[in-house]
């Protein structure tokens, strides 16, 4: 349990989903809004119970689309808000998503994922949103996608999750599979006092002098808080510097462009990857979430039997850090990536690596977590130039 | 009724938002105007007041009121109300939405946001149409009435959308017609001072699409025919079994048609949290 008052750490056995509400509540998350489904309830169930102790709002509404527009709604208001949810009802909640990209409305959405298409395999895991994350609701957006492997990770990544999306103002998605969602590990959890936490800019200009998307030399404009004076107008439609809808072609241009831009404009502050022996390897692993665990595994037992492999694992997968991926297989001549999916993150990895350097994918969508021999199996044939082609 | 100045409602409007929208004999424009005089009367200061309003012609009113205005996703604005009422007790929370953004894509969100009763006023423009898209058939669009989507008449039943809501537990329930303006803003004054879900529907006319499709005449031939059909001798406990009928024929009634003063939830929920807070 997070401890307000003591400043020691405290050691706790945490199932993923805990950790998540432990974290968002570390983050200074005020407000929950979800609706059940496995494998993500967990989350909700662990707000419902940590968030009136806090003093905050948790709200069971009745179906996705609700959930996500409530926490935009009260994050617009002011407080730190999140949901959580599975496959089906992340599709349900992309229209609302792109609307918080849009309007640049800081929130936070948990994916615990699940096999699928459709209702699928709701207690099996999988990593089949990794695409649907990123391109799942219509139109050109800013996303940002963190894709952690422990629970540790899950209660790091929620809070990261959190000062993201308030330093940038936009949605952060957080996704782990069902294996990581329902697993039980030791963590230590830092007391509250320990954690970094980054609220956003709120305005404080005169009002007559307020532009709610004025352009700044950060590309992240100060959010007006209701009732301060601002009186601003928040729209989904596509809208100039004054926050009222435009179609004039520059002053459009000028939006979408600042908005699509500030990630990039703060790529070192979005991006993380771990990276494991990949400066002499022959054969890197790209992989995110329980398969890079099993990666892990794979590599260290490969390098036993003289494969030189190494493991570079996006621990931001959206957008997927580009350059220290390319610098991390300099030297190779394979690269990997095992997924619970068809092959999803794959396509992006071939896009961004070199001619020169093969690309295939390992992948799983039997409902089970792929297993570090599979991966060993395939490090082998690949460092005798062999290997499965995707 | 306390003094007040007298109502402008320049004084609540975006100026530079000017010429808005709406078409040529539009209710609209009369439903926003017994609003904000309706907050002007109750002295509602601007910087408290936020109207969350959806998609259509209805969604798009918010932008010209000089307020926090949130201008939503199709249907959702309830939902998105729902949030905002929870996390800021302290505004004044208007939404405003159309036949089809709350009876059809939101009509999940209307009977549960009625069920939970949060202190909040669902102002539903109802013009019998969608309007923006250029004039589909709605829940509301009375049978055998032409439109877009209706080519040879509509064969659909109608929403009785105030039986709806109060059947859902709005603790406040309410229609008007655009021609009683003052007992428009009356009605409206009533429902926002009322402590809990609030859902009011003001019977518009869409006279560019709607009317002109139906032969129903220019704007005020409209608007006095919706005062003709109105029957409120025709309802009530002491009326037969009209009711007992899920969907209304074309006459209706007006004024407060459900009170009662059941707990509002935003009050329920932070007592809970002030048992769950001092017991730490």
């Amino acid at each position: 349990m997070l401890n307000s008052t003591s400043t020691e750490n405290k050691i706790s056995n945490l199932q993923g989903n805990h950790a998540c509400a432990l974290g968002a509540i570390a983050a200074g998350c005020r407000f929950f809004a979800g609706y059940p489904i496995t494998p993500s309830s967990e989350v909700a169930e662990r707000m419902s119970l940590e968030l009136p102790k806090v003093g905050g709002v948790f709200i069971q509404m009745e179906d996705e689309i609700a959930s996500m527009g409530a926490v935009i709604g009260a994050s617009m208001g002011g407080v730190k808000a999140m949901t959580a949810t599975s496959g089906p009802g992340f599709s349900l909640k992309q229209e609302n998503l792109g609307y918080g990209a849009l309007a640049e409305v800081p929130c936070v959405v948990i994916d615990v994922m699940r096999g699928g298409p459709s209702t699928g395999m709701p207690t099996r895991p999988a990593q089949s949103d990794v695409m649907q994350a990123r391109w799942g609701s219509h139109g050109d957006r800013p996303v940002i996608v963190l894709a952690p492997d422990s629970v540790r990770e899950i209660f790091e990544q929620t809070i990261r999750a959190f000062n993201l999306s308030e330093a940038l103002r936009t949605p952060v998605v957080v996704i782990f599979d069902e294996t990581i969602g329902h697993l039980v590990e030791s963590i230590e959890l830092p007391s509250a006092d320990k954690v970094e936490k980054v609220d956003r800019k709120w305005a404080d200009c005169k009002p007559d002098d307020f532009l709610p998307y004025v352009e700044t030399e950060d590309m992240v404009p100060p959010m007006p808080r209701p009732g301060d004076g601002y009186r601003s107008h928040t729209t989904g439609l596509t809208h100039a510097e004054n926050g009222f809808p435009t179609q004039i072609p520059e002053k459009v241009d000028q939006m979408m462009g600042r908005l699509l831009g500030k990630l990039d404009h703060h790529k070192d502050l979005v991006e993380a990857y771990e990276e494991i022996d990949c400066k002499d390897a022959d054969v890197v692993v790209v992989a995110y979430g329980i398969s890079a665990r099993a990666a892990k595994k794979a590599v260290r037992a490969a390098r036993g039997k003289g494969v030189k492999a190494g493991l570079f694992r996006p621990i931001t997968i959206w957008p997927f850090p580009e350059d220290a991926f390319r610098k991390a297989i300099k030297n190779a001549k394979s690269v990997v990536v095992p997924e619970m999916n068809a092959g999803q993150l794959v396509l992006e990895v071939e896009r961004i690596t070199p001619d020169g350097i093969t690309v295939s994918g390992i992948s799983q969508i039997d409902g089970e977590p792929i297993a570090p021999s599979t991966i060993q199996k395939q490090l082998v044939e690949l460092s005798k130039g062999k290997g499965k082609k995707s | 009724m306390t003094e007040t100045s007298s109502f402008e409602i320049n004084d609540y409007l975006r100026l530079d938002m000017m010429p808005h929208f709406l078409c040529p004999g539009c209710g609209h424009g009369i439903a926003l105007r017994a609003l904000l005089w309706a907050v002007h009367e109750l002295e509602i200061k601007k910087d408290k007041l936020a109207i969350v309003s959806g998609i259509g012609c209805s969604g798009r009113l918010g932008a010209y009121v000089d307020a926090n205005t949130f201008h939503v996703t199709h249907g959702r604005p309830l939902a998105y109300a729902t949030g905002l009422a929870l996390a800021r007790p302290d505004m004044e929370v208007i939404v405003i939405t159309g036949d089809g953004d709350c009876l059809a894509i939101g009509g999940n969100h209307l009977i549960h946001a009625c069920r939970r009763n949060l202190n909040m006023t669902c102002f539903m423009l109802n013009n019998e149409i969608y309007g923006m898209t250029g004039g589909q058939v709605s829940p509301t669009t009375t049978e055998t009435r032409f439109t877009t989507t209706t080519p040879m008449g509509n064969t659909e039943p109608v929403f009785d959308a105030c039986k709806l809501a109060a059947a859902a537990g709005a603790s406040f329930v309410g229609r008007e017609v655009t021609l009683q303006t003052p007992a428009l803003k009356d009605l409206i004054k009533q429902a926002i001072s009322h402590r809990g879900f609030s859902f009011l529907e003001v019977i518009s006319d869409c006279t560019e699409i709607y009317g002109r499709k139906n032969d129903l005449g220019s704007s005020p031939e409209m608007i006095l025919s919706q005062k003709k059909s109105m029957r409120p001798e025709s309802y009530g406990p002491n009326h037969g079994n009209v009711v007992d009928q899920p969907f209304r024929p074309n006459d209706f009634e007006t004024g407060v048609l459900n009170l009662n003063e059941r707990p509002e939830y935003g009050d329920t929920y932070r007592a809970f949290v002030e048992s769950v807070t001092a017991g730490n």
